[in-house]
């Protein structure tokens, strides 16, 4: 079925949010705090930041937040009671605001949560959120969307994408059902579609790499140990590039409370030294150039394998988080063009 | 299906303790639930998290054969926090189980077929599972020898056991303790696992050998197979990574495209070899 | 910065040195960490306004350390956390050479711990003069006001390490964090496990920070952490007249007993 496509305008997206909020559902849009720009709840468009080329963290924490409980345990008597969360008590999500990059990053964490045993908490949340994503008119020198198949103005993953036309007009894709259930019931809000060209008011972004190459070039570098030594020398394993990545899912369990208390999930990264190292002592992955190593490796060699799914969507939120400027895209590069 | 359903644990009682080697015990364990219990199924060679409620969850093989119904038993060590835990449990006291999860030891193309068993220290339990497993089918195989060495005499688990096994017509059994290890009345061999293998040259012709043990012996060991006659295809081990969901989600068992919890944990040699070896 | 990269070049050929730690340009007009070997590729070398990160941090990174003896570019920050790391027994002299550049670019090599110690005490090691005022109003703030700031502050915080990461002061091979026979401090990052990492890690630096920022730089959702940090700089300096960085022997204030102590709870 072809994509619907309508128009609308700031004046109606405000009112679109106070729609949603008196629907009862939480809006997370862009919003400044202090000198960064992050995903945070708002409740009225006003909030909301536009010009930005990207948000320090991904809006992941929608569906994986950085918490979670899995559930709750008591002990009483020697008798241990589990209380569950209920699925149907997340809360209904609007995401406004998103990258199409984001967006796209969606389809990588659901490889990850619904392959085989499937997560029901990551799914309940995925169902309750709604995708609003606006297209990039700018981008920097960190993007890198096209080289692995995504754009500025990609509707992949999105429910809804706005492109921005000029004097607070909107063009909007219906993308999906969800999309199309977001149009229906809200009212004139859009309207017939603008005569106007999409990809005139989209950033230009060109590929950087050939993404079928990267695989195959990961594979025959995988014991060029100088390599990954010289490319990690000023990397310092913290987990900044993990947590604001939006497509890195990787999770501990802690228990908190005592006897009576919660499991809880929450947020780890490979590039930890504690990650892999066993209670032995022995850590397959000892040195930092072996976990940044892992971290190229998951991402473009083993998820596409695995799950047929790239881990990355070349929003460059690593890139830019990076204490040490340890950019993802310049090393993609040096890997694309490395002779083994 | 309730919303943890992947994370929610069965509640299983603690049943028995037996106390193995310094520092390593065996639990037996039951269903708190009874028709759980009698629905629960697993196949040799599986694994599950083990929890202490409040302290947090321990990834260990389930080592009694599915052969033997209404309980499941596991061996570990004392050396963190969870394993802490768990041994200072008394019998009546509950914990959680998630499980079993992984692949299997495919232990019905092994009829008709020799079976080699190799084992060194603490890496005797996920093998536990198989020998008893394929005990209870005792027809269905041809000659079994077990291999199983460790540091010394007190450090050798499942002695009880081992004497059982050794004392069949139908198993050989070859025990030995390191040099140094042995105390004035040991009976068995002396001298390193790989060595002792290689003296006792077992037939490598129809048989299938599963290997378990620190990295150290398993690295000593496979060069001995191979110049026995093994494929690497014939050869199966476990691999014990550090593992925190179990179901192939939380990342830290990854290695190359494979997941030690859900690729795993038996593989063969011929498939260690492909992966990357960051194991 | 020609003069840089000339002593570079020299230090790399003569084999004086088999690295030299220094920065290079960045993404973005940035400046980064960068590792020479090869005296030709000592052109990769800078000094500018950009060059802020605290290089010492590499200095305790083992697979920096396996390269060989450095000579490293050193800011006044650096210098100082030499002087620390010194003082906490994680360096041996003679074995380092900085590279202190001046303002007119010219290089200055202090080959040994009490050539640091002669080259910053002409340094000023005081809060400057904007710091301060920040921090007295940051103190303006009533208590409750101070805490109701930190909750919101630490409500983004990540628990990503970045931060511990970047300090070349947090060198502990085993962080209190990674120790979970207890687990003091929680791993999840809600509020209280937030709460409390950042104040431990704050305490675990009193007496002991140089005021480098790097930690505040390195902060991916920029948390403030300087303010915590300048805070015990100025209350380690107020109560026991401390400033750390300053000589390669010193006590640590924050861990050592004298006698004479005034507070009479510790007799």
């Amino acid at each position: 079925m072809e994509m619907e496509i309508r128009s609308t305008d700031r004046e109606a997206l405000a009112k679109l949010f106070a729609q949603w909020r008196a629907e009862g559902k939480r809006i997370l849009a862009p919003k400044k705090s202090g000198d960064k720009i992050d995903f945070a709840p708002v409740t009225s468009l006003d909030e909301v930041s536009l010009d930005q080329v990207q948000t320090v963290q991904s809006p992941k924490t929608a569906v994986f937040p950085r918490v979670e409980e899995l559930f709750s345990f008591s002990s009483m008597d020697g008798r241990v009671e589990i209380r569950e969360r209920d699925p149907a008590a997340v809360p209904r999500t609007v995401i406004f605001g998103l990258r199409p990059c984001d967006a796209a990053a969606f389809s990588s964490l659901a490889a990850i949560f619904t392959w085989d045993y499937p997560d029901s908490l990551f799914s309940a949340r995925l169902a309750a959120t709604a995708v609003v994503g606006v297209s990039c008119s700018r981008a920097d020198e960190f993007c890198f969307c096209t080289s692995l198949g995504g754009g500025p103005g990609a509707t992949t993953g999105s429910d809804i994408l706005l492109t921005a036309a000029g004097g607070g007009a909107y063009l909007a894709e219906i993308v999906s059902e969800k999309g199309r259930q977001l149009v229906a019931g809200a009212g004139g809000l859009f309207q017939p579609a603008m005569a106007k060209n999409k990809e005139s008011f989209l950033a230009k972004v060109d590929v950087a790499f050939d993404r079928d190459k990267i695989g195959p070039a990961l594979a025959a570098l995988f014991e060029d140990t100088a390599f990954w030594a010289e490319q990690s020398l000023r990397c310092l394993g913290c987990g900044a590039c993990a947590y604001v990545c939006p497509t890195c899912a990787c999770f501990d369990i802690q228990d908190e409370g005592g006897v009576s208390g919660k499991r809880l999930r929450c947020w780890d990264s490979c590039g930890f030294g504690l990650f892999t190292l066993h209670t032995s002592g022995h850590n397959p992955r000892p040195l930092q150039s072996q976990r940044w190593r892992q971290r190229l490796m998951h991402k473009f060699a083993y998820m596409p394998e695995r799950q047929q799914v790239l881990g990355c969507v070349g929003c460059g939120r690593c890139s830019r988080a990076c204490p040490v400027d340890m950019n993802i895209l310049e090393h993609l590069r040096a890997v694309a063009e490395a002779k083994p | 299906m309730s919303a943890a359903d992947v994370f929610k644990p069965f509640l299983l009682k603690v049943d028995q303790v037996t106390d193995e080697a310094p520092d390593v015990k065996t639990l037996r364990l039951v269903f708190a639930d009874e028709r759980e219990g009698e629905d629960f199924t697993f196949r040799t060679g599986q694994f599950g998290e083990y929890s202490v409620f409040g302290e947090g969850e321990c990834t260990f093989c389930i080592a009694s054969p599915p052969t033997r119904r209404g309980y499941i038993e596991c061996t570990f060590r004392k050396a963190g926090r969870v394993t802490s835990a768990l041994a200072g449990l008394e019998p009546g006291e509950t914990i959680g189980f998630r499980g079993p999860y992984g692949n299997v030891f495919p232990i019905q193309e092994w009829e008709k077929k020799n079976l080699l068993f190799i084992a060194g220290g603490i890496a005797l339990p996920p093998m536990r599972s198989v020998i008893w497993n394929v005990l209870d089918l005792r027809d269905r195989y041809r000659d079994i020898t077990i291999i199983y060495g460790a540091r010394t005499v007190a450090d050798l688990v499942y002695k009880r056991e081992l004497a059982e096994w050794a004392g069949r017509p139908d198993v050989k059994v070859i025990t030995t303790v390191d040099p140094g290890g042995e105390t004035a009345d040991w009976q068995g061999k002396i001298g390193f696992v790989p060595t002792v293998l290689d003296k006792a040259a077992p037939a490598s012709r129809d048989t299938v050998a599963v290997v378990c043990g620190p990295p150290i012996m398993i690295k000593f060991t496979f060069p001995v197979l191979a110049r026995l006659g093994f494929a690497p295809e014939n050869v199966f081990t476990t691999l014990e990574n550090r593992m925190k969901c179990g179901v192939g989600k939380c990342g830290r068992c990854n290695v190359g495209k494979y997941f030690v919890c859900k690729d795993g944990p038996v593989f063969t040699f011929a498939q260690l070899k492909g992966m990357p070896q960051e194991y | 910065m020609e003069t840089l990269r000339n002593k570079a070049r020299e230090l790399l050929a003569s084999k004086t040195v088999r690295v030299v730690i220094g920065y290079g340009r960045g993404s973005a007009g940035g400046a980064r960490a960068v590792f020479i070997r090869d005296p030709r590729h000592a052109d990769g070398l800078i000094f500018d306004g950009t060059c802020l990160q605290n290089l010492a941090v590499y200095l305790m990174k083992p697979e920096v350390r396996q390269l060989g003896k450095a000579a490293l570019v050193a800011t006044p920050h650096a210098l100082r956390t030499i002087l620390q790391l010194a003082a906490e027994n994680q360096l041996p002299d003679h074995e380092l050479l900085a590279l202190a550049v001046t303002a007119a670019g010219d290089v200055v090599p202090l080959a040994t711990f009490s050539a640091i110690e002669a080259h910053v005490a002409a340094l000023n090691a005081d809060l400057s003069a904007d710091e301060k005022a920040e921090l007295r109003r940051y103190e303006a703030m009533g208590l409750e006001q101070r805490r109701t700031f930190w909750e919101e502050q630490f409500s983004r915080c990540l628990k990503c390490y970045a931060c511990r990461a970047a300090c070349p002061l947090c060198y502990c091979s085993r962080c209190t964090v990674e120790c979970n026979q207890p687990q003091w401090i929680p791993v999840p990052a809600h509020d209280l496990g937030n709460l409390e990492w950042n104040v431990m890690r704050a305490m675990h630096l009193a007496g002991r920070c140089v005021n480098c920022g790097d930690c505040s730089r390195a902060c991916p959702v920029g948390i403030p952490l300087y303010l915590l940090n300048q805070e015990l700089i100025a209350n380690v300096f107020a109560d026991f007249g401390f400033r750390s960085g300053l000589a390669a022997k010193s006590e640590n204030a924050m861990s050592t007993f004298k006698p004479n102590d005034p507070e009479d709870f510790i007799r």
